[in-house]
């Protein structure tokens, strides 16, 4: 595909709701590329919650108007989440096996969506952004990062390496190894809440993993994980902090 | 049996089970890994196995016909039971009417599901599990954990505490030296036995023939040393013919323990015949639906095409974290969580398809492939549809769908968490949450809302200027 000049971004509920600077490192790092970023407004959720916990009728609802909205833009839409990005191109096919007119638009749709690290990866062929992230201070060593591989994004969507091609390049960020690293999170949506005895020994694993590698920064492409990951680091008194790779790649590229 | 929460509660509070349970799924898992390495086009072999699974199964009731011919063919007799207590009225009718008294068997996950010991010993047989892992299992009065490791739940400490206790031998935690005491006993059992019960790996239409797989080699004498051997085995555990059972062996041990190959590897084709040296005088096989045919027809039917690895076991960070008897019947895992509500009904077995993050790692080791995330999905709309679900949680996803699908409610829903949130955080982080989402804050806190949306932020940017010759700055 030749680089275009403008795509939609799909910036998800929690993006939306809980870290919209996320949202906006996004936009920054498109638009370096000289990429034109459109919003389609009303955008909700891709209803997900609903879809995962059974209630197909009502997930539905929400889906039929996601594919609406986005069905009425054009070029590719970007998503900067791998469960999102694998909700709109795969599942929705499962949603609306019994409703061929929107089983047809949802197909056109998952042709045009993007997770963001593949879009730049596999759509627009960038490996190396540039991005340079300056040491603290003289004589300070690099700044260790864990990446942690969300599910959906690895397994769902298969991006084995694409945001740590990205990462690899960028200047000034060493990267830690983490045992398990591929094993989940434990954020699951609502898993977390009806089985969250089972979930929080999860987390307290990954964590526990995590702090073991010695980094300072946990980035991943999903902002599910990482609000659960975030929840869990936050009630133990942990430094380690959370960061969507967009917002790594929008520091690196402006120099900060 | 609905207590699934309370036994996962108990699971968690045992840290000799996360202990033991860890290292063993760590240990296999990568045992898997490199054994699957050394398959030359191993994705190709379990695409062809996925294929001969599926396909056979697409015309099952055709496939167990001719299987049930060729049988009879080989001098076996055939028997259908279409549920557990009919399985277990045949064998004990088998039993009585040859005037058996001690059973010995091996390899058997369909009896697990049948209950068949309860049975036997209430028909006054003595019944013995030859199988290390299922003897101790025996002895110690509870069920199996795990699909190829039964016992994986218990440190060596206990399985010599039990084998102390029940059979009187010095303690010892040696594994050594119990699988010694063990073997010993068991000897003596299979001279002495009339009737011998396994279940099978793999029936081959074909050629009629049943297959054993297994590392300890007590399958081959219990098929072998009674006068009287019967087989009980689920109606799916077909494949179409030899070669496709070549397939299933080249992957069965690798997904499994991550062995090239068992052991022993036994084809079963009849009792034994004139001039023939060993084999049992008469042969049976209780072929066993038990709810199979109901799934066959539905939604989960390649759930059907399962293996029986317990690859997905390894792999599962629920399974690593609770063990098997969690899931609370015979077959545990991510597997279980299907096959146990398909067999059985959603209705009294909800809770399971609950019990997993939807994190693939099942489907990504699955040596057939099976699509276990969607087939959960499945269970949780069937779910969802038929069973008994809190009110609480129905209303809430209503209330989600109803408002994520007019994007003016959804902003004013939003809005109005924004401001609850501002309640009830502190320092932009919420502690405790009420009622259903207080799961969550269980083991985590939440992270505010932030002051303003992304979409909020984005109406507020400054409008760029269009970077030269590119179209119109971007549209808000």
């Amino acid at each position: 595909m030749p680089k275009p000049s403008k795509v939609q971004l799909f910036h998800t509920c929690i993006i939306n709701e809980v870290y919209p600077e996320v949202g906006l490192a996004v936009v920054n790092v498109l638009e370096r590329l000289d990429i034109a970023v459109e919003v389609p407004l009303n955008q909700t959720c891709c209803g997900q919650p609903a879809f995962n916990g059974g209630f197909h009728a009502d997930a539905r609802k929400v889906a039929r108007l996601t594919v609406d909205i986005l069905s009425a833009t054009k070029g590719p839409i970007i998503i900067p989440s791998g469960s999102c990005g694998d909700m709109l191109t795969h599942q929705y096919h499962m949603l609306f096996a019994d409703e061929p007119a929107y089983l047809e638009k949802s197909h056109a749709l998952s042709e045009r969506c993007h997770e963001f690290s593949m879009f730049l990866v596999d759509v627009l062929g960038i490996r190396d952004l540039g991005a340079h992230l300056r040491a603290s201070g003289p004589g300070v060593a690099a700044p260790k990062s864990a990446y942690h591989p969300s599910c959906h994004l690895l397994r769902g969507l298969g991006a084995k390496s694409q945001p740590q091609t990205l990462l690899a390049q960028v200047k000034g960020l060493a990267c830690a190894e983490v045992k398990d690293q591929e094993e989940c999170c434990g954020f699951g949506g609502m898993f977390s809440v009806k089985n969250s005895a089972i979930s929080g020994a999860m987390l307290e694993n990954k964590m526990r993993n995590l702090e073991a590698s010695g980094a300072e920064t946990v980035i991943s492409c999903d902002m599910g994980c990482l609000l659960h990951l975030a929840g869990g680091l936050h009630r133990k008194g942990s430094t380690l902090k959370v960061k969507h790779l967009a917002q790594v790649l929008d520091e690196g590229m402006s120099g900060r | 049996m609905s207590h699934f929460l309370d036994r996962v509660e108990t699971a968690l509070r045992d840290p000799d089970l996360k202990t033991a349970l860890g290292r063993a799924t760590e240990r296999l898992g990568s045992r898997r890994s490199v054994s699957l390495d050394s398959l030359p086009d191993s994705d190709a072999v379990r695409d062809m196995a996925r294929r001969a699974k599926l396909g056979l199964l697409r015309d099952l009731a055709g496939n167990l016909e001719t299987f049930e011919k060729n049988l009879i063919k080989n001098g076996v007799q055939v028997h259908w039971a279409e549920d557990g207590a009919a399985a277990n009225r045949i064998m004990v009718d088998i039993a009585k009417s040859r005037g058996c008294k001690r059973a010995v068997k091996s390899k058997s996950m369909a009896t697990e599901e049948t209950h068949l010991n309860h049975d036997l010993l209430e028909a006054g047989l003595e019944v013995l599990e030859t199988d290390l892992g299922e003897y101790i299992v025996q002895l110690a009065e509870t069920t199996p954990s795990h699909i190829i490791l039964p016992i994986i739940h218990m440190t060596k400490e206990s399985i010599g505490k039990v084998m102390h206790e029940k059979i009187k031998v010095p303690y010892t935690s040696d594994p050594e030296k119990l699988a010694k005491i063990a073997r010993a006993k068991l000897r003596e059992a299979f001279l002495s036995a009339d009737l011998g019960i396994t279940g099978a790996n793999f029936g081959v239409v074909d050629s009629g023939a049943l297959v054993l797989v297994s590392n300890e080699g007590n399958a081959r004498l219990v098929t072998t040393l009674p006068r009287v051997h019967v087989a009980v085995m689920g109606i799916e555990k077909l494949v179409p013919s030899l070669s496709d059972l070549d397939l299933m062996i080249k992957i069965l041990a690798r997904s499994a323990t991550g062995q090239k190959i068992t052991t022993y590897t036994s084809l079963v084709t009849g009792p034994r015949r004139e001039g023939e040296a060993d084999g049992c005088q008469e042969m049976h096989v209780i072929l066993l639906d038990n709810g199979r045919s109901r799934i066959l027809g539905g939604p989960l039917a390649e759930i059907l095409g399962c293996i029986r690895c317990g690859a997905c076991l390894n792999a599962c960070p629920v399974y690593k974290n609770v063990g098997g008897h969690a899931y609370g019947d015979t077959y545990p895992g991510p597997i279980g969580s299907i096959v146990t509500p398909g067999l059985r009904g959603i209705k009294a077995w909800k809770e399971l398809p609950d019990a997993s993050s939807l994190c693939g790692a099942c489907r990504d080791v699955c040596p057939v492939r099976l699509d276990i995330p969607r087939m959960l999905l499945e269970l949780r709309k069937q779910a969802v549809d038929e069973a008994s679900i809190p009110w609480a949680l129905r209303i809430g996803l209503w209330g989600f769908g109803v408002a994520a699908s007019r994007p003016w409610l959804y902003r004013a829903g939003a809005g109005l968490f924004r401001w609850a949130s501002g309640l009830m955080a502190k320092s932009g982080w919420i502690r405790k949450l009420p009622g259903l989402a207080a799961g969550w804050t269980r083991s985590r806190d939440l992270k505010a809302p932030a002051p303003k949306s992304f979409q909020e932020l984005w109406r507020q940017r400054p409008v760029r200027p269009a970077p030269a010759g590119k179209e119109a700055a971007p549209v808000r």
